[in-house]
């Protein structure tokens, strides 16, 4: 590709190179990374965050059991201590359930779960709250009035509701036969359902500023088209607080899809979430095999937390005001 | 003034329109009632006489408007689980809800009040911020998890309360837990259970309040007055954080029903939170639907109430026409 100029190919791999090393310097450099590393709580909040996304998505590979194969599980095995209580062994290092599952392995797999329930709802919330406050900011008049009357009722009544009542719908709704294969997806729906009217609000908001700024009228007379202008001209100036939004909404879905499996309407069985594991822990409480709930529930609250304290840096370091 | 309320009156009414409506759609979605009543071998034409007498071939408004004006009279016909009227399988299990709320509602507001003025005139202290890092940590916890964690101390560890159900109650016209202390035992752990999110927030929302407060010009000229800083701090500084604590406070008894579901799994606390969630999992939708009414109703009251405090509470509102308050 370099023939004409003459220069040897090693020039152009050697010019990406020092872009790519260029923009990571300035990333280095930046404000946000500044503040990034002057702050030891988010740097653990941050370890804490990837450990916990590591841990559960290459949990086929790392962790030391397979708790989706029933043929490894050993009856023999079930109702051992952590390690290093009496009785435990290094095999199980946080002990076994009544089945003789090993429960750091039944923590990372539900741990890919939960998250996956977690970014796919908040995907979901995103879009649609983003796409109406989009529309809702930029059309105004009737169709302004009844998306914020809607938004407003619905945030008058707590997500977690919304989403049990949402299930409960889906479960009246669908046949039985086939509740347990989407049930997955109606919780992603669920719960993406009850937390759009943030991303909304916050995105009306931004567009009413944005659509009277004078780039916006530029595209107007140039003839482009008004879905075209909100959504290649508005929509990329109004994403900065969605991405902070987002952060903490990931935070609430998590804990939100570990209550709704708590309560025993969330994700089927087969497929337990950190919610499920405490569920089913909690049986044994009384018995005196606490671990079966407490490492779940550390898990989940040390993700939520990690998440939180992601979230609120992030708001702080994307907030001009505060420089 | 009225304008106002008028106009609130009438959203009111259709937001309960709505949930109405969602209510009502649920029971088109389970099958064929008839088929649920009658015999195998019943013939067509008693099919048809059955159907008859339900009115389920009268056109969808009407079928609406009866089943509405049933929900307004309380009838919301047989549960299917448990075999009796759904008003009385509710009305057996409001009183324990509503206890929970009420308990869960006074410790939040007797604890954390108090806590948010301190941390807010305190901002620097060790203690403040101690306080401010727990509730950031009980913000993360879920209200299952608060619940387990309780039970594990202070019922298997320690053994000092009761776990699960209301244990002795007493009939003072509803079945109570306040007036014995036996009683009270048992929803010591409920409740606090229930208001210890409730709790971070007030503290945190007060202590915010009070700090941008005590920043006005106002609070500077008193202390310049040579008020004492009792009298700053809680007769003008405390007043003036009022509004917003009132509409939080009102709103999270609304959710404090909501999450009453959650603490009466945890605790096996026969309230209707508990009713709601059996409902679900049996598809029993006459309680599905009388829950849904009901708890709407209880939200839409409330929102009510708190919109109309605003104008008792602060005068300027009612010097504007509260145009400005009506969104």
């Amino acid at each position: 590709m370099n023939i004409d100029t003459g220069h040897p190919p090693e020039t152009a791999a050697a010019g990406l190179l020092a872009r790519a090393a260029d923009r990571l310097r300035r990333f280095f450099d930046s404000d946000i990374f500044h503040s990034f590393r002057t702050s030891p709580v988010t740097i653990a909040a941050f370890v804490v965050t990837m450990v916990c996304f590591v841990a559960a998505f290459f949990a086929p590979w790392l962790a030391p059991h397979n708790t989706n194969d029933v043929a490894t599980l050993d009856l023999m095995n079930a109702f051992l201590p952590p390690v290093w209580m009496e009785g435990g062994t290094w095999d199980f290092p946080l002990g076994t359930d009544e089945q003789g599952r090993d429960v750091l392995s039944a923590i990372m797999f539900g741990m890919k779960v939960s998250l996956i329930v977690g970014f796919a709802s908040v995907l979901f919330s995103v879009v649609l709250g983003v796409g109406l406050g989009l529309v809702s900011g930029y059309v105004g008049g009737r169709l302004d009035h009844f998306i914020m009357r809607v938004a407003d009722v619905q945030l008058s009544f707590p997500a977690v509701l919304v989403a049990l009542l949402l299930f409960g719908f889906a479960k009246t709704i669908l046949p039985r036969a086939v509740q347990d294969d989407v049930a997955l997806l109606v919780l992603i729906f669920a719960i993406g359902l009850s937390n759009w009217v943030q991303f909304a609000r916050t995105v009306r908001g931004s567009t009413m500023v944005e659509k009277n700024k004078e780039y916006v009228q530029a595209a107007r007379v140039i003839g482009r088209r008004p879905l075209a202008i909100m959504f290649q001209h508005v929509l990329p100036n109004v994403m900065g607080p969605v991405l902070v939004i987002a952060t903490i909404s990931l935070a609430i879905a998590i804990l939100t899809e570990a209550t709704l499996s708590f309560l025993g309407v969330g994700v089927p069985p087969t497929q337990p979430s950190l919610g499920t594991l405490i569920r089913f822990g909690n049986n044994f409480l009384f018995s005196g095999e606490w671990w079966m709930t407490i490492f779940p529930g550390v898990a989940l609250v040390a993700l939520a937390l990690a998440v939180n304290l992601l979230g609120d840096w992030l708001r702080d370091a994307l907030n001009p005001k505060l420089r | 003034m009225l304008a106002f309320i008028v106009r609130r009156l009438f959203q009111s009414i259709l937001v309960m329109l709505a949930v109405g409506f969602i209510a009502f759609s649920l029971f088109n979605f389970v099958g064929d009632p008839v088929n649920n009543m009658v015999g195998i071998e019943a013939t067509i034409e008693e099919r048809e006489r059955m159907a008859k007498a339900l009115g389920l071939n009268d056109p969808f408004p009407i079928q609406f408007a009866r089943f509405a004006g049933n929900a307004l009279r309380g009838d919301f016909g047989q549960s299917y689980r448990l075999s009796v009227p759904v008003e009385e399988a509710i009305g057996e299990r409001l009183p324990a809800t509503l206890e929970l709320v009420f308990v869960a509602a006074v410790l939040a507001l007797a604890i954390g009040v108090p806590l948010g003025v301190y941390t807010g005139l305190h901002r620097e202290g060790a203690v403040s911020r101690l306080l401010l890092t727990t509730s950031l940590i009980g913000i993360s916890l879920p209200t299952f998890l608060i619940g387990i964690l309780l039970i594990l101390t202070f019922s298997v560890w320690l053994g000092w309360l009761p776990s699960f159900g209301r244990g002795v109650t007493v009939n003072i016209g509803w079945e109570s837990n306040l007036v014995s202390w036996e009683g009270f035992r048992s929803i010591i752990l409920p409740s606090v259970t229930l208001c210890l999110f409730q709790l971070t927030l007030l503290m945190r929302l007060v202590r915010a309040e009070m700090l941008e407060v005590l920043r006005t010009d106002y609070i500077k000229f008193a202390r310049a007055r040579g008020l004492t800083s009792r009298a700053v701090n809680f007769g003008h500084a405390l007043k003036n954080t009022l509004v917003p604590v009132i509409t939080i406070t009102g709103l999270q008894i609304g959710s404090l029903i909501a999450f009453a579901i959650i603490t009466e799994t945890v605790f096996q606390w026969p309230g209707m939170g508990l009713l709601f969630l059996q409902a679900i999992q049996f598809v029993d939708i006459p309680v599905m639907a009388a829950y849904l009414c009901l708890v709407a109703f209880i939200f839409v009251v409330i929102n009510l109430i708190v919109d109309l405090l605003y104008y008792v509470i602060d005068p300027r509102l009612r010097l504007d026409g509260g145009a400005a308050r009506a969104h």
